[in-house]
């Protein structure tokens, strides 16, 4: 009979915890079944890529859905190079890239769905070189990035920028990075290295935009890059200059608009074929007025002729 | 005998044949899915693996450079150094702890208690492994940087302790199952013969539950060695030879999760990363053999 209350008690437990959990579940059907009924009358736009640029596509699809009910979009990341691979299998119907598409994926895609991608800019990134509030510095090279970044790089230590860190110990600068396949990854060694030098081994590779400053937020000795929109309290953003003798930018508007930002580069949307239709209406809009006002809010650069 | 079985098979209604057939196919699915998942993974690397890659190179080297522009390089070492690493320090850890707890809740603790302690350890397991790579990435990350005045808290010792929290439940399983599963008479007579209740379980238990106990600290291992979330946000994902338990570490695992993602489809990066593959099927297939070998000595002993 105890044996018996005991194993009932257990049941409530099990019970407890699943209804729980059916709790927490029931609430995302709810929200995916209504998208799907609407879906289901209207056009549906699938949207994916860069991560670099999925809150501005969220942003957007968001927005949109205020501006005809007819048309719903889809909006998911996982990087520059996911969202072409889909473009490729033409899985979806628009893919966001932090990087210009290579002609060997403009073939693939040609071959595989018959119809060439077509690129449109949508707005601006500047990647901004974030470091920790406490850290005496508020300028840098693209040289000095270079030796810090690079293959064989010769500054490996706060006090080689010429400074004393005193909130670092060790001295010693932490490089955070991107995961080697990312756009930002590739758009960053570019700008810093040309082609034909690495990055250093041994730098912190964090999966996410995002991860990065937080990451810094965090870290006294660490220096890191990424979007100029992922900016939070917590971390500082360096002026950078091309040379020493160049003058100093900071990753503002202005300055990217304005074209003097050494870090700064176009985002882009790669529809499958000439647009047409919903996906057309979808792309004018983002290029209007309307559309780049959102761009501007998320901390990106719009357009000039706006 | 064989007449007999024969004689009842023939007998067999319909359904008891459809069901032996089933049970049968599922016995041999998991063969089937094993040597499927080798084949394809094999299959993917093997191209590359055979012409092209310098495999003394992938083995020794430090320079992971899987998307240079010029200059390619794919040396696996320190991703190899850092999943054994990593797995180490997490066994350490969870080992202790998690046979300690074993012992505790087969032996010690009250039936009431023990009850309890075994839902907790259960939904311990259930936690899914993103939500401990968040734990390590913000507050263990936090964590680590005030106890140990670390520049950085990502590093192989968050990793570790994620791995540990996470193989712990694992193991304090499956030990306890291997204590309960020793004759009630071993401990009766142990008692009769005025052993204390701790030499009991040090010098009666633990050599009778040996077989049992392995398997769960090597099943514990094999979690840690496949772990692959947990660890790629908690130990910094850096290319790195670890100097200590605060140095950051990349995992093989991890470098196949973060990479596999974005590479082009039969590229050579595509199939270094399947060869990575094989190289963790080679692990824990010598993993398992060990365990084989030292569960038959021990059988062959006593």
């Amino acid at each position: 009979m105890r044996m018996n209350s005991r194993f009932s008690y257990l049941i409530i437990k099990i019970i407890l915890v699943l209804a729980y959990g059916f709790v927490i579940s029931s609430c995302s059907p709810k929200d995916s079944e209504s998208v799907a009924s609407k879906a289901a009358s209207h056009v549906t736009i699938k949207n994916k890529g860069s991560d670099t640029i999925v809150n501005l596509a969220q942003a957007w699809a968001e927005m949109y859905t205020g501006v005809t009910s007819s048309v719903s979009v889809e909006v998911s990341g996982g990087g520059s190079g996911t969202g072409v691979a889909a473009l490729i299998n033409g899985t979806v119907d628009i893919a966001n890239c932090s990087r210009q598409i290579k002609p060997k994926e403009l073939e693939q895609a040609a071959q595989n769905t018959g119809k060439v991608p077509q690129e449109f800019i949508v707005g601006y990134d500047a990647l901004a070189v974030y470091v920790h509030p406490d850290v005496p510095l508020d300028k840098i090279t693209i040289p000095q990035l270079a030796e810090i970044y690079g293959e064989n790089g010769t500054i490996t230590q706060w006090r080689h920028l010429g400074i004393k860190h005193s909130s670092c110990p060790s001295d010693k600068i932490i490089r955070i990075s991107r995961q080697s396949n990312s756009g930002t990854y590739f758009y960053f060694r570019e700008a810093l290295l040309g082609t034909d030098r690495d990055f250093r081994i041994g730098s912190l590779d964090l999966h996410g935009s995002k991860d990065v400053v937080e990451v810094i937020g965090r870290t006294p000795c660490a220096i890191g890059y990424s979007g100029m929109g992922y900016a939070t309290s917590h971390v500082k953003m360096l002026e950078v200059a091309t040379t020493a003798d160049a003058p100093y930018y900071a990753p503002t508007l202005k300055n990217v608009l304005a074209k003097t930002y050494p870090i700064a580069r176009p985002l882009y949307m790669y529809s499958l074929g000439e647009p047409t239709g919903a996906i057309k209406a979808y792309l004018d809009w983002i290029l209007s007025a309307e559309g780049q006002k959102i761009v501007e809010k998320l901390g990106f650069v719009p357009l000039e002729s706006n | 005998m064989n007449i007999l079985r024969k004689k009842s098979r023939a007998n067999l209604p319909f359904s008891e044949t459809a069901i032996e057939l089933f049970i049968r196919l599922c016995g041999i699915s998991s063969i089937l899915f094993v040597f499927g998942i080798f084949f394809f993974v094999f299959r993917e690397g093997a191209g590359f693996l055979f012409s092209g890659l310098d495999v003394k190179e992938f083995l020794t080297s430090v320079e992971w450079q899987p998307t240079s522009l010029n200059n390619k390089r794919y040396g696996a070492f320190a991703l190899i150094v850092g999943t054994f690493s990593v797995t180490i320090l997490a066994m350490c850890l969870a080992v202790p702890f998690g046979l300690g707890a074993a012992i505790f809740v087969s032996e010690f603790c009250s039936p009431k208690l023990r009850e309890t302690f075994k839902i907790i350890i259960e939904l311990l397991a259930a936690i899914p492994s993103v939500v401990w790579g968040f734990i390590g990435l913000t507050l263990m990350n936090q964590l680590i940087i005030v106890v140990f005045k670390a520049p950085i808290g990502l590093t192989m010792l968050n990793g570790g302790i994620m791995l540990a929290l996470m193989s712990v439940p694992i193991i304090v399983s499956i030990a306890e199952d291997a204590l309960k599963a020793v004759p009630d008479s071993y401990r009766e007579a142990a008692e009769a013969l005025g052993a204390t209740r701790w030499q009991v379980v040090y010098r009666v238990l633990l050599p009778a539950a040996k077989n049992g106990l392995l398997a769960a600290v090597l099943l514990g291992a094999a979690r840690s060695i496949g772990e692959t979330m947990a660890v790629l946000m908690a130990t910094g994902h850096s290319v790195n030879i670890p100097s200590g338990p605060l140095s950051w570490i990349r995992t093989l695992t991890a470098t196949i999760a973060a990479e596999l993602g974005e590479v082009a489809r039969g590229d050579e990066h595509y199939q270094v990363l399947f060869i990575i593959g094989i190289l963790l099927f080679t692990i824990t297939f010598i993993v398992n053999l060990i365990a084989d070998l030292v569960i038959k000595g021990i059988r062959q002993e006593s």
